[in-house]
C-alpha cells in the first residue's frame, strides 16, 4: 500500500497508524502523550497532520494510514495548531528544568524551539499546584503534569490503580486516590512514562550527595552496584542502549570518591544459594507456591493486596540486602573497619527499594546490642548519572576497571538477576540436582501479569511450585529507576547486553562460586547466623 | 417483514441528538457487523440549557417510544436496549417505563456525570462505569460500542420518530425547544424544514423588540439575527432544535458569553489539550476582561480543528458568531 506524506511516496502495510508509518520512515511529528507500551489516547493534540479531502486535522496516532492518502505533517495549519497547542500545554506546564529528569532530552524545549513557541504566553495555571509524595520513594509534582494520562495508564496496567483523575475545582487532575484499599507499590511506572518530568524519584536531586559526604565524617563509602544498571547507565552518556559498561562504572563511581565499589551479583549467589535451598524445602514439605522476594514493589503489592500469600513469598533476602550485611560483617572485618563505620549505598534500577532498605525485617546484629541497617542508601540509575554529570565525570569516555575483589567475583546467575526470568533461572541453576521430578514454574514481569497469577494460585493452589515475578515489564531493565525513555525495544537491548556478560562467565551458579563457599565456612556458618543476614527476620 | 432500514432511509431521517447523522445509516452498520451481543441506546441524557423535547416526548408519547425500541431489539439480531436517561427523567418516567419494557431485554439505566455524557461514546463508558471522557474515533459505537459490542445509540426523538415512520405516521416533523424571552415558551412539534422566523410566528413568539436567537442548542448553538430567519432547511432545523430568544438591548454580551464559557468550563472531560486549556484561557480572558484578538482566534482555530470530541469544536460556534453579528 502506498501513501505520500509532505509530496514523497511510502510504503506500508495496512492497519497501521500513520504516526507508525511517520515514525517507521523517521519523519519526525511530536507526540507526547503516545507511548508504545500504552494505548492510544490521542489527547496531547500534536501528533496532528493534514489529510488531503478531509476537513480539519487529524492525530496522526489515532487516524489509520489508507491507500493512496496524501498528508502534510508541517502544513501551515498544522503549525498553527500545533504551536498553539504548544503554547497551551507550556500554559500549565512549570519549567524547573535544573533538576528534571529530561534536563538533557527534554521533548518540550526541542518542540519550543522547532515552533518558535514563546513558552511563558501564559501564566502557568498550576503555579500554586502541590507536590505529592509516595511513600520514601517517588514525588509527583503536579505543577508540571500536562495531564497526558500515561502516569495513570502505567499505574492502572499495573493494577495498581494508586492514581486517578479527579475532579477539583471544575478541572480534572492527575491525583493519587483517596481510597485507603489502593496503596501505591513504589514500582516507578508512572515516572518513566511521564512525558514531562514531572515524577521523580525523591531525592532524586537533592539528596544524591549525602553518601558521598559521610566520608568526610571518617566512613568508608562502600558503593554496589545491581546488576541491570550495567547495561543502561550507558544510554545516560549517549551511548547505544544495550551498552555493557561495567568497568567504566567501576572506575566512575571511584572517582566520585567511594572507597570501594562492589558487585551486588556477590550477594546475588547468597539469594540464589537461598532462594534455591527454600524452594527444595517448600516442595519437600508440601508447603505451596514459592513466591519469589527480590522485588520490593511485588513484595509490597502481596502484601497489600493478596495478605493471604504473605507466607509463601520467599523469607530470602534480595541480593543488595544480603550484600550490604555481608559489607557490614565479612568485609569490614576483611578491611579492618569497624561496622558503624561502614556506608553502603545500592546503585538500584529501582524506586522501590529506597523503601525497600527501610524494611525492619532485614535489620541485621550491629556491634552493640541494636541493630542496623544493611543498606543506607539506594541511588537509581538516573540519580547516579546525574552526580556524575554533577561532577563532570564523562562515563563513556572512562577506563575500564574491575570491582574490588575483597568480596571475590560473582557467578553469571547474578547477572541474569536483572531480567524478567533471571532469578528463578539462577535459583534453578543452583537447585537443579535436589529437586526429584519435575516442577511447576513460572515467571512474569509486571504487577498486572502477576495479579493473574495471584487469581489463578487462588482457585488452585497447586497450579505452581515457584513463580518469579518482577513488578516492571521486562524486569529490573525496565525498572522505575532506570533511564527514560522506556519501550520494548530498549527493554529488549539492555536484557540482552545481560546475558551477554552471563555468557562470557565461567562460573555460571553460586554453588560453583569459591567466595560463596568461603564466606558460608567462615562467616555464615549455622542456620541462626544464615538466618540473621540471610533471611527476613520475621 | 417491511425492511425498517429501507423506511428509515427513505424518510431522510437523521438523528436527533444533535450530530444529525442519517439514521439508516448506523443502523445499517450496527446490523452488519457481526457479534453475539449487540446493544441498543434510547439516549435520553438531554444535558443542554435551552433544550426540552426529549423531556417532551418522554411526557406525551412514551409508549411511542418504547415501540421504536421494540422495532430496534427485532432487527437488530442478539440485541439487548439500555434507556439512558438523566436523573430527573428516571425518577419521572422510571415506574411507567418499568412497566412497558417489562419483558423485553431492556435496562433503564441512570445517566452519569453532566452534557458530555450525553456522547455517544462517552455514553459506552458510563453504562461500562468508565471515566467520563469521550473515546478516540473511529471506531464508532456502531462497530464497537458498549463492552466492545456493536451499539446503537439514538436520541429519544430518533426512536419516536422511527416507530412514527415503521407505521407511516412519519410526517418530516421535529421537536422545537423555545426559550428565552418567548411570550410562550414551550416544545412545538413543525416541520423539520420550517423556518425559524415561522416557527416564532406560528406558535406566536415572534418578538416585538429587536432581538436575536440562539439555535441549535442553548450553549453550543449558533447566534442568528432577526433579518437572517426566513432561511429554511438544515441551518434553521440543525442540533437539537433549541431556538433562545435575547433581547438586543437587554443582553449583555460579555456576560452571556461568560455563561457559556463556564458551562463548557464545568461540562467538559479536560481529557484533550485544546479544550481543557483552550477553554480556561478563553475564560481567563473574558473574567479579566483583557483579550487579545490573536490568541483568542488562535484558540478557537485549535478547539475547532483539533479537539478530540465535538464538544471542543461547538464552543467556538455560538461565540464566534456572536461575535461576528453583534460584536462586543
Amino acid at each position: 500500500m502506498k501513501i505520500i506524506i509532505n509530496g514523497k511516496e511510502y510504503d506500508t502495510k495496512s492497519g497501521q497508524s500513520i504516526l507508525n508509518v511517520l515514525q517507521e520512515n523517521k519523519i519526525n511529528v511530536p507526540a507526547l502523550c503516545f507511548h508504545p507500551d500504552l494505548c492510544v489516547k490521542a489527547n496531547c493534540r500534536l501528533c496532528l497532520v493534514e489529510i488531503e479531502g478531509r476537513d480539519g486535522l487529524y492525530t496522526s496516532c489515532s487516524t489509520k494510514a489508507e491507500e493512496n492518502m496524501v498528508i502534510l505533517t508541517e502544513s501551515a495549519s498544522v503549525v498553527r495548531a500545533r504551536k498553539t497547542n504548544l503554547e497551551l500545554i507550556f500554559a500549565q506546564h512549570r519549567e524547573q528544568c535544573k533538576d528534571c529528569i529530561y534536563r538533557f532530552n527534554c521533548e518540550l524545549l526541542r518542540l519550543a524551539k522547532k515552533y518558535e513557541v514563546k513558552i511563558d504566553k501564559f501564566v502557568d495555571r498550576k503555579t500554586d499546584f502541590p507536590v505529592y509524595k509516595f511513600g520514601n520513594t517517588i514525588k509527583f509534582d503536579s505543577s508540571k503534569c500536562i495531564d497526558c494520562g500515561n502516569c495513570i495508564e502505567a499505574c492502572h496496567k499495573q493494577t495498581v490503580n494508586y492514581l486517578e483523575k479527579r475532579e477539583q475545582n471544575h478541572i480534572f487532575e492527575v491525583l493519587p486516590t483517596k481510597d485507603p484499599t489502593k496503596n501505591c507499590t513504589f514500582c516507578g511506572q508512572c515516572l518513566v512514562h511521564c512525558a514531562v518530568g514531572a515524577i521523580e524519584a525523591i531525592g532524586e536531586f537533592e539528596d544524591i550527595e549525602k553518601p558521598l559526604l559521610k566520608k568526610n565524617m571518617g566512613k568508608k563509602v562502600v558503593f554496589m552496584i545491581a546488576p541491570s544498571i550495567r547495561t543502561t547507565i550507558g544510554e545516560e552518556f549517549g551511548m547505544p542502549v544495550g551498552s555493557i559498561v561495567t568497568g567504566k562504572l567501576v572506575s566512575s563511581i571511584k572517582k566520585l570518591g567511594a572507597d570501594y565499589v562492589l558487585d551486588v551479583n556477590v550477594g546475588a549467589d547468597f539469594t540464589t544459594t537461598e532462594e534455591a535451598k527454600e524452594l527444595v524445602e517448600k516442595i519437600k514439605n508440601k508447603e505451596g507456591v514459592c513466591l519469589s522476594s527480590c522485588c520490593p514493589a511485588w513484595v509490597r503489592f502481596v502484601e497489600c493486596n493478596y495478605p493471604e500469600f504473605k507466607k509463601n513469598i520467599a523469607t530470602t533476602r534480595p541480593p543488595h540486602i544480603i550484600m550490604g550485611g555481608l559489607v557490614k560483617s565479612f568485609f569490614a572485618d576483611k578491611i579492618g573497619v569497624k561496622p558503624e563505620d561502614i556506608i553502603t549505598v545500592s546503585v538500584m534500577p529501582c524506586t522501590a527499594k529506597k523503601y525497600e532498605i527501610t524494611r525492619e525485617e532485614y535489620l541485621i546484629p550491629s556491634a552493640g546490642s541494636g541493630q542496623v541497617r544493611p543498606v543506607d542508601f539506594v541511588l537509581t540509575t538516573r540519580e547516579i548519572a546525574y552526580l556524575l554529570h554533577k561532577h563532570k565525570i564523562d562515563l563513556s569516555k572512562m577506563e575500564d576497571m574491575d570491582f574490588d575483589n575483597m568480596m571475590g567475583e560473582a557467578s553469571g546467575a547474578g547477572d541474569i538477576y536483572g531480567v524478567s526470568g533471571g532469578v528463578l533461572e539462577a535459583a534453578m541453576r543452583n537447585a537443579k540436582e535436589d529437586i526429584k521430578g519435575p516442577i511447576k514454574a513460572t515467571f512474569v514481569a509486571g504487577l498486572g501479569e502477576a495479579r493473574k497469577i495471584l487469581e489463578e494460585l487462588k482457585k488452585d493452589p497447586s497450579k505452581y511450585d515457584a513463580v518469579e515475578v518482577m513488578a516492571c515489564e521486562g524486569g529490573c531493565i525496565g525498572g522505575g529507576g532506570q533511564s527514560v525513555p522506556t519501550n520494548k525495544e530498549i527493554r529488549a537491548l539492555r536484557a540482552a547486553g545481560l546475558r551477554k556478560i552471563d555468557e562470557g562467565k565461567t562460573v555460571k551458579r553460586p554453588k560453583d562460586n569459591p567466595i560463596v563457599k568461603e564466606i558460608y565456612e567462615c562467616l555464615l556458618k549455622d542456620e541462626e547466623t544464615i538466618k540473621k543476614y540471610c533471611h527476613a527476620n520475621n | 417483514m417491511v425492511n425498517i432500514i429501507e423506511l428509515l432511509e427513505k424518510a431522510g431521517l437523521k438523528g436527533r441528538g444533535g450530530a444529525g447523522f442519517p439514521t439508516s445509516d448506523k443502523w445499517q452498520t450496527v446490523l452488519n457487523t457481526k457479534s453475539d451481543m449487540k446493544y441498543i441506546v434510547v439516549n435520553g441524557a438531554e444535558g443542554e440549557p435551552g433544550v426540552a423535547k426529549d423531556h417532551f416526548i418522554l411526557k406525551n408519547y412514551l409508549e411511542t417510544v418504547v415501540e421504536g425500541v421494540k422495532i430496534g431489539l427485532k432487527t437488530i439480531d442478539n440485541s439487548r436496549g439500555y434507556i439512558y436517561l438523566k436523573k430527573e427523567y428516571l425518577a419521572e418516567f422510571g415506574d411507567k417505563l418499568s412497566e412497558l419494557i417489562k419483558g423485553l431485554p431492556v435496562e433503564l439505566f441512570e445517566k452519569k456525570g453532566g452534557y458530555l455524557s450525553g456522547e455517544e461514546t462517552t455514553l459506552c463508558n458510563v453504562i461500562e462505569g468508565r471515566s467520563k471522557e469521550p473515546r478516540v474515533k473511529p471506531p464508532y459505537p456502531c462497530t464497537v460500542g458498549i463492552h466492545g459490542c456493536p451499539t446503537l445509540v439514538n436520541n429519544v426523538e430518533t426512536w419516536y420518530h422511527i416507530a412514527k415512520i415503521s407505521k407511516g405516521e412519519y410526517k418530516k416533523s421535529r421537536f422545537y425547544t423555545i426559550s428565552g424571552e418567548a411570550k410562550n415558551p414551550g416544545v412545538y412539534e413543525m416541520d423539520e424544514n420550517c423556518s425559524i422566523d415561522k416557527i416564532l410566528k406560528d406558535t406566536d413568539n415572534y418578538p416585538n423588540f429587536d432581538f436575536f436567537v440562539q439555535s441549535g442548542g442553548g450553549m453550543a448553538g449558533e447566534i442568528l439575527l432577526s433579518n437572517e430567519l426566513k432561511e429554511q432547511g438544515p441551518s434553521a432545523s440543525s442540533g437539537q432544535g433549541a431556538i433562545v430568544i435575547y433581547n438586543k438591548d437587554h443582553t449583555d454580551g460579555k456576560e452571556l458569553i461568560e455563561s457559556w464559557v463556564d458551562f463548557f468550563y464545568a461540562e467538559n472531560c479536560d481529557k484533550c489539550t485544546p479544550c481543557r486549556e483552550g477553554i480556561y484561557r478563553i475564560r481567563e480572558m473574558f473574567r479579566s476582561k483583557k483579550f487579545d484578538q490573536q490568541t483568542l482566534n488562535d484558540i478557537f482555530f485549535v478547539l475547532e480543528k483539533t479537539s478530540l470530541c465535538s464538544l471542543g469544536k461547538a464552543i467556538a460556534v455560538p461565540i464566534k458568531s456572536y461575535y461576528k453579528k453583534i460584536g462586543l
